[in-house]
């Protein structure tokens, strides 16, 4: 790890404002991912804002519907929510399919959104990599592929995003709240969060340096049966091959999004729209601009498949 | 790009607001502290930082390098050499300790975070003359062979029991609604985040159904 000075904000402003005058700074919530990333000098802080004093941990009713959630709250404590629980389901089976108990008490769901890729080349510090040295090149093209992403890959980067929980925020149309380092704050809608890689794949979201996310807001609840169905190559505690988020109403109508299978949550409201026509017809539309490896091809496959059972799911659920 | 000119009197207000919080990392030696702070020196002079840490109910004074995870402090700092460090990477649980009531992976955590939080290690749990008795349960049913993840293992499945307690549902919970229910499936996933590499599972279950069960 290299050395870095470190300090506790007390205030969302001040800790803004303190990242912005110092280059290298970056916020440390959970840690989880950024110490990791330390240690193996992918991330190379010069100075870590210490955030989880705030203030930033609670989870509150809108008034005139919706949840808004500190960018704090650890994933334990958002999948416990009882209105998360209650209105927002598929955001609960998101965050309990991620990572093991441990994790989920540390991990915070600003620092989850903005958790970078697990890709094995971007981990290898031998290996080319356009998102950790970028002009590299990319050492996944051409070779090994099973983990990575079908659409919105570009020639310099085929990395997916790992995070369960963003793919049901996605679902959900949540909204980011921040504050810049002048103070200013905004909203972003989450559509909005992650860029496709292009030739800039690291570059991975549309925050400005020292953008602090305050919370993430929930839409009023849309009911519906919400599944999160996660496929991956152990039963528990490991990062998706493909997921599938869905709110499937009683007529048949419904939302998806999928994990696993690019750099941000997938999810093409055309799509959604031919829904009553079963699990091909989505899926058609869902990846129409699917470009694979020799690798991962067996993703699109495995897309239509887990959508079909979670279809299914729904129907028997609403039979009942 | 507004001007970064604060003076010594910021400093400190910001000190005195958090009231009992700290400022750990000192932006800029003490003996430089009345002149202006500079943006390079908030970034060129890493220095050991003082934390105070709560270790199974005693509290220790250290002067540590930022870089300090919670893991190396206990381990290399106090002399707890429980708690164990496996994979340093957030995989393999080995370095769980109970953090304010809740399981965590020490790796992953810096020292200075933790300061103003009540840590327990393998340590605090029990003691050989007073076993915790999720420490007799292990022993009574064999949950370890070479005994490196268990500390972690014990840890983290006492931890587990209050959050099934507490009604934090799991992955394998059917009902959101309802209280998770005590049963050797949702312990199985709820200790997926502990590895054994000996393959002790079944037996660490035994211990693990035991204590829940309340028997002895
Ligand atoms: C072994 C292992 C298995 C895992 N498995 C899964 C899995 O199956 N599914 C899954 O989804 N995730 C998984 N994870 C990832 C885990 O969910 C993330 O590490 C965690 O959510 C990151 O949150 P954090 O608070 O610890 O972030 P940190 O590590 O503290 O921060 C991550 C990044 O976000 C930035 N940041 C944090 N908070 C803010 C803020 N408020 N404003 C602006 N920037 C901010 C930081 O500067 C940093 O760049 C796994 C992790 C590990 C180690
Ligand atoms: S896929 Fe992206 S993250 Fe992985 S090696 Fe290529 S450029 Fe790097
Ligand atoms: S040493 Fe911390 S999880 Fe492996
Ligand atoms: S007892 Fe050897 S690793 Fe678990």
């Amino acid at each position: 790890m290299k050395a870095f000075t470190y300090e506790r904000a007390t205030t969302p402003a001040e800790a803004a404002s303190a990242a912005a005058h110092a280059n290298g700074t970056k916020f440390i919530a959970g840690g989880t991912n950024l110490l990791d990333l330390m240690k193996l000098q992918i991330e190379t802080p010069t100075h870590l804002i210490d955030i989880n004093d705030l203030g930033l941990d609670r989870i509150e009713p809108i008034t005139g519907g919706g949840l808004r959630i500190g960018a704090l709250v650890r994933n334990t404590d958002l999948a416990a929510n009882e209105h998360v629980r209650r209105d927002y389901a598929v955001l609960s089976r998101a965050l309990l399919a991620g990572a093991s108990g441990q994790l989920r008490n540390q991990a915070t769901t600003a620092g989850n959104l903005l958790q970078r890729t697990r890709c094995p080349y971007f981990y290898d510090t031998n290996q080319p990599c356009n998102k950790r040295e970028p002009g590299s090149g990319c050492g996944a093209l051409g070779g090994y592929s099973r983990h990575h992403a079908i659409v919105g890959v570009s020639d310099a980067c085929i990395a997916t995003h790992p995070s369960d929980m963003a793919v049901a925020m996605r679902i959900l149309d949540a909204t980011v709240e921040t504050v810049q380092p002048n103070g200013l704050t905004r909203t972003i809608p989450i559509v909005e969060l992650h860029r496709l890689p292009g030739n800039t794949p690291h570059i991975e979201h549309t925050l400005v340096p020292g953008e602090l996310i305050t919370a993430v807001t929930l839409p009023k609840p849309v009911g519906g049966t919400q599944i999160y169905r996660k496929v991956r190559d152990r039963a528990s505690y490991a990062f998706a091959l493909v997921s599938v988020a869905a709110i499937i109403q009683r007529d048949g109508t419904g939302r998806v999004a999928l994990g696993g299978v690019a750099h941000k949550p997938w999810r093409v409201e055309a799509a959604e729209r031919k829904m009553p026509r079963g699990a091909k017809a989505v899926t058609k539309e869902l990846l129409s601009s699917a470009r694979t490896t020799h690798d991962n091809a067996f993703k699109v496959q495995l897309v239509e498949r887990t959508l079909a059972s979670v279809l299914n799911e729904a129907l028997n659920e609403t039979k009942v | 790009m507004a001007e970064f000119n604060p003076s010594r009197r910021k400093f400190i207000q910001s000190t005195a607001v958090t009231s009992g919080a700290v400022i750990v990392g000192r932006l800029v030696p003490e003996a430089d502290a009345k002149s202006v702070l500079q943006p390079s020196q908030l970034t060129k002079e890493p220095a050991n930082v003082n934390v105070l840490l709560r270790v199974n109910g005693s509290e220790h004074q250290l002067m540590v390098d930022p870089r300090t995870t919670l893991l190396d402090a206990l381990r290399e700092r106090l002399h707890l050499t429980g708690t164990k460090k496996g994979c340093d990477q957030g995989q393999c649980g080995a370095c769980t300790v109970i953090v304010d009531g809740r399981r965590i992976a020490s790796c992953l955590t810096l020292a200075v975070m933790q300061e103003g939080h009540d840590i327990i290690t393998i340590e605090g749990l029990g003691t050989p003359t007073n076993l915790h008795p999720m420490q007799a349960a292990f022993i009574k049913h064999d949950g370890y062979q070479c005994g490196f993840c268990t500390p972690g293992q014990i840890c983290s499945a006492v931890a587990m029991l209050d959050e099934v307690k507490t009604g934090i549902p799991s992955h394998v919970t059917a009902d959101l609604i309802q209280p998770p229910e005590m049963t050797t499936i949702e312990f199985r996933e709820r200790m997926s985040g502990n590895i054994c590499r000996c393959g002790a599972y079944s037996n660490i279950q035994e211990a693990i159904a035991e204590v829940a069960g309340g028997r002895t």
